[in-house]
């Protein structure tokens, strides 16, 4: 009786997660501007629209170049730090690691609040690289958290027994370590991507003159016939980041299935 | 003479205010199959990792075939190592586990196809080497890890508990396919192992380990039979202690008096630690001691007792005999041969006993 | 040889030097774009800003201004009791869906369902936040779907544009952050102490309160201040959705740094925010070891 109670409250949760999310398909090929029940005919017209605006392409292109971008770069900064919290212990461990995984309590505007006084006071041009210098920043923390776990996963006689098979320490490094955090590497890349493609306060105080898609996003939500268009680009958003996560869950499995772990739960 | 191939003299090994390693000496001989054999925290790992290179010293000198290994690292070593998970490496195929080694070898494709394929044969894995790695049984992939460090033919391998994982039935099997193995290459192997069992099985020469450094080092017989201290021979087997007391020295050796059994004449090789004091402890092996069944039975020394407690083991019985005039009761092993009663709880015994068998300790 | 060149050598090749050497790009980077950044903050607190020049001088103007004034006052205490609500909601909501995957789904299904929890996390969070201004609106979704239904004669007003919504908003845009701690801290739970429990004499609830829910806190812990500290400085939803009655310190931070070009004022209302988030964790913090002895 109580599993049943349960089951019902999970499904009235899930409805409750799903609401917004199911709205943007049935708006985005609704043939109305106003954004309510009843809804009035089928469209792609939002669709078409999309293509003619020459503003948004340039935002997501922008916001692709700079969630590319932060993905590299903070995996790497990730990889450094992670390995050296995961395997050394050294001098002062806990502050440094406390400082670098800061930003994952800090609140957003923080950061963009002290980088941008920061930058204005340094005369630098406000722009695509100065939101990656923000965006990489918070994004190092999630990087470091996902390849922490991957480097303690790692049973540490591996490298060892390839160091006593005659390896250096770099062709270990590449021959045994690197295959076997592969699938951390592409978890890291991917969750940076994903938050830099969507945060909207660092990219709101440092973008300048070239807006993300976020922040052309929230100037347009000013118009309400802009609204239906919104929702044709939400639907489009919402079914790339489905296909990329199926893609990067169909990775992480196959890694799973190659090194022979258990298959310990998803993404997070 | 057999050649020394590892010279460790006074290596000492310190984390921070940790002494792990405390001034270890010992040679070990070309070809042998040497254990390093201790409880946990002994300080044996460390010094099988020391020898493979994984640690630095903080003191004192290794030297494998007379070479001063200060500086060389484990890449550099004539040494490999078998690892206590294994460490077969899980995105690799058996075959590119086995040859992960002769990479740096420069062997061609052919050359190397056949060395791999002749050290899977050896540890009976012959046509493995496409199998993934990750499939294995436990079994499997400790013979994966023994080809893979054997095909690059060491001087020396260093095998760090590598049956511990195993189960009772296969590790048993595995402790004598080693020892054949062993022979058969001709390799010096170092086995760290915590189980008395298999170190004497095993082993050419032990050497027993306690608080970071050698206590004994000795061949197994010598070792259980002769132990040099109370604490070594607790470690190994089973053994009796009974007080005594020390008197003088006469004509057939030292003359001790033993609680419940009398007086004896030890010879000083059953005295490794000398004589100090008077009161000391004997030490004696269950299977040292009889229970004789039939009056008639004959044996060098007699002495009287109830039987306290009986723990039958099918080949064998284990009885507890508290000896008159002694409150600690001693255990007597006896083989369950056909015709052999086996006593209940509270019978009388009389047990035969050999003064030659006996071991003085402080 | 001499000793100090085989000491610096011994040096570089310790472990510590190891660590620290692999870990300086990370280090560097934070230092100079965290650090820095963070003390200019906390240094141009103390000054005033005239126009577009910055007058070096202490001053506590700046902190008087913010502690005193009843708009900051107000704005203050507003982003305080919303992430107060909003953490509370969410973290009750919560946990009877991280219990359910947890204990009721069958183990093969649990990824599903944690995937199934997800997936609406992966849009934008802006237009999440916009889609419940949707919603919500008074011609929204919600207000036209109840109209036509025949629910209601006119449309409701109290869901959008005040804190209520802000509430609403929140607590679904930081679901997943709440289920997945507490999630991991029920699935450590050894099964055997549950029957354990049961079979020393307790009933299935008893066995909940005295064995499942305090093995639990870790990760409720964790959840609380996973929610409670990003919520705090929360931008969007109280500009999206809070109106006039909703706006939190935020907003007003952005206004004096963008619009009224105070900087210092802005900062001091940064780091006031800081240092009440802060204080609020640690009390909550100190208040959950003392009392319900849980250990992070």
């Amino acid at each position: 009786m109580k599993g049943r109670g349960l089951a019902t409250y999970a499904v009235a949760y899930l409805l409750f997660l799903y609401a917004p999310v199911i709205l943007l398909p049935l708006f985005a090929f609704n043939d109305g501007t106003i954004i309510a029940f009843p809804l009035q005919g089928f469209t792609t017209g939002w669709f078409v629209q999309l293509t003619r605006i020459e503003a948004l392409h340039d935002s997501v292109f922008n916001s692709l170049w700079i969630a590319l971008t932060t993905a590299v770069l903070s995996t790497c900064f990730g990889l450094f730090a992670a390995r050296a919290s995961a395997r050394y212990r050294f001098p002062a461990k806990g502050g440094i690691m406390g400082l670098i995984m800061l930003p994952l309590v800090l609140p957003e505007i923080i950061v963009a609040v002290a980088l941008l006084v920061v930058l204005l006071q340094l005369g630098i041009d406000l722009g695509a690289w100065t939101v990656i210098l923000g965006h990489v920043l918070i994004c190092t923390p999630f990087s470091i958290a996902i390849l922490n776990s991957a480097f303690l996963s790692l049973d540490e006689s591996l490298e060892e027994a390839s160091y006593d098979l005659g390896e250096t320490k770099w062709s270990t490094f590449r021959l045994i370590t690197l295959p076997l955090v592969m699938p951390g590497i592409i978890s890291s890349m991917l969750i940076a991507f994903t938050i830099s493609l969507d945060e909207f306060i660092i990219a709101f105080f440092l973008t300048g003159n070239e807006p993300t898609l976020p922040v052309y996003l929230w100037s347009q939500l000013r118009f309400p016939t802009k609204i239906p268009i919104v929702m044709a680009l939400g639907t489009i958003m919402l079914v790339a980041s489905l296909l990329l996560l199926t893609a990067a869950e169909y990775f992480r499995r196959r890694g799973v299935a190659r090194t022979g772990a258990k298959d310990s739960g998803g993404f997070l | 003479m057999t050649r020394q191939l590892i010279e460790l003299d006074r290596v000492e090994k310190n984390y921070g205010e940790v002494r792990a390693l405390t001034g270890v000496s010992a040679e070990i001989r070309e070809g042998e199959f040497f254990s390093l054999l201790g409880p946990s925290g002994c300080g044996k790992t460390t010094l099988l990792r020391t020898i493979a290179g994984f640690e630095d010293l903080s003191g004192g000198q290794l030297r494998i075939d007379g070479q001063d290994m200060r500086g060389v690292p484990a890449n550099k070593r004539p040494t490999n190592m078998v690892f206590q998970s294994y460490a077969i490496f899980p995105h690799l195929s058996v075959g590119e586990n086995v040859g992960f080694g002769l990479r740096r070898k420069g062997l061609g494709r052919e050359a190397m196809a056949r060395e791999v394929g002749q050290a899977l044969d050896m540890v009976g894995l012959g046509g493995y080497e496409t199998r993934a790695s990750h499939a294995l049984s436990g079994g499997q992939r400790q013979r994966v890890a023994l080809a893979r460090a054997l095909v690059l033919k060491p001087r020396v391998l260093l095998l760090d508990e590598p049956l511990s994982a195993l189960d009772k039935k296969l590790r048993e099997q595995m402790q004598v396919e080693l020892r054949k193995l062993q022979r058969q290459v001709g390799i010096t192997f170092i086995l760290v192992t915590h189980d008395q069992e298999e170190a004497l099985i095993m082993s050419d020469r032990i050497a027993v380990m306690f608080d970071g450094g050698i206590a004994q080092l000795d061949s197994p017989q010598v070792l259980y039979r002769r132990p040099v201290s109370r604490r070594v021979a607790e470690f190994i087997g089973v053994m009796n202690f009974l007080d005594a007391s020390v008197g003088g020295n006469g004509a057939d050796g030292l003359e001790v008096d033993v609680a419940g059994l009398g007086r004896v004449a030890l010879d000083p090789a059953q005295c490794p630690e000398g004589r100090s004091g008077t009161s000391t402890v004997v030490g004696l092996r269950p299977e040292t001691m009889t229970i004789l069944f039939d009056t008639s039975e004959k044996a060098a020394r007699v002495a009287e007792g109830s039987v306290s407690e009986v723990v039958y083991f099918g080949d064998m019985t284990y009885y507890d005999v508290t000896l008159d005039g002694v409150a600690a009761p001693v255990t007597i092993s006896m083989r369950n041969l056909p015709g052999r009663p086996v006593l209940d709880r509270g019978a009388r015994a009389r047990v035969g006993w050999d003064a030659g068998a006996m071991v003085l300790f402080r | 040889m001499s000793s100090s060149d085989g000491a610096f050598s011994r040096w570089r090749h310790s472990e510590g030097a190891q660590g620290l050497i692999l870990v300086s790009p990370t280090f560097l980077y934070a230092l100079l774009l965290l650090a820095a950044p963070l003390a200019t903050i906390v240094a141009i607190s103390f000054w005033t800003q005239d126009y577009l020049v910055m007058i070096r001088e202490f001053t506590l103007a700046n902190y008087i201004r913010a502690w005193t004034e009843p708009l900051f006052q107000t704005l203050m205490l507003r982003s305080v009791v919303i992430a107060v609500i909003v953490t509370a909601a969410t973290v009750l909501l919560a946990f009877p869906i991280a219990y359910y995957v947890s204990f009721n789904v069958r183990p093969e299904r649990k990824a599903l369902w944690i995937f199934l929890i997800t997936i609406p996390f992966w849009t934008s969070y802006l237009l999440r936040v916009f889609l419940w201004k949707v919603i919500l609106g008074y011609n929204g979704v919600l207000n036209s779907g109840l109209l036509g239904l025949g629910l209601i004669d006119e449309p409701l007003t109290f869901i959008l544009y005040n804190a209520n919504a802000v509430v609403i908003t929140l607590a679904h845009a930081w679901a997943p952050f709440a289920i997945l701690p507490i999630f991991v801290a029920l699935e450590k739970i050894d099964r055997a102490l549950l029957e354990a429990g049961q079979d020393l004499g307790e009933s299935r609830f008893t066995t909940f309160l005295r064995v499942t829910l305090p093995l639990a806190m870790p990760g409720v812990v964790a959840a609380t201040l996973i929610v409670f500290i990003p919520t705090i400085g929360d931008y969007v939803t109280p500009k999206l959705v809070g109106g006039p009655d909703g706006a939190m310190i935020s907003n007003m931070i952005q206004l004096q740094f963008m619009k009224l070009n105070n900087g210092p004022l802005g900062a001091a209302l940064a780091i006031s925010g800081m240092i009440i988030v802060t204080a609020i964790s640690l009390i909550f913090l100190w208040l959950n070891r003392r009392y319900l002895k849980v250990r992070q």
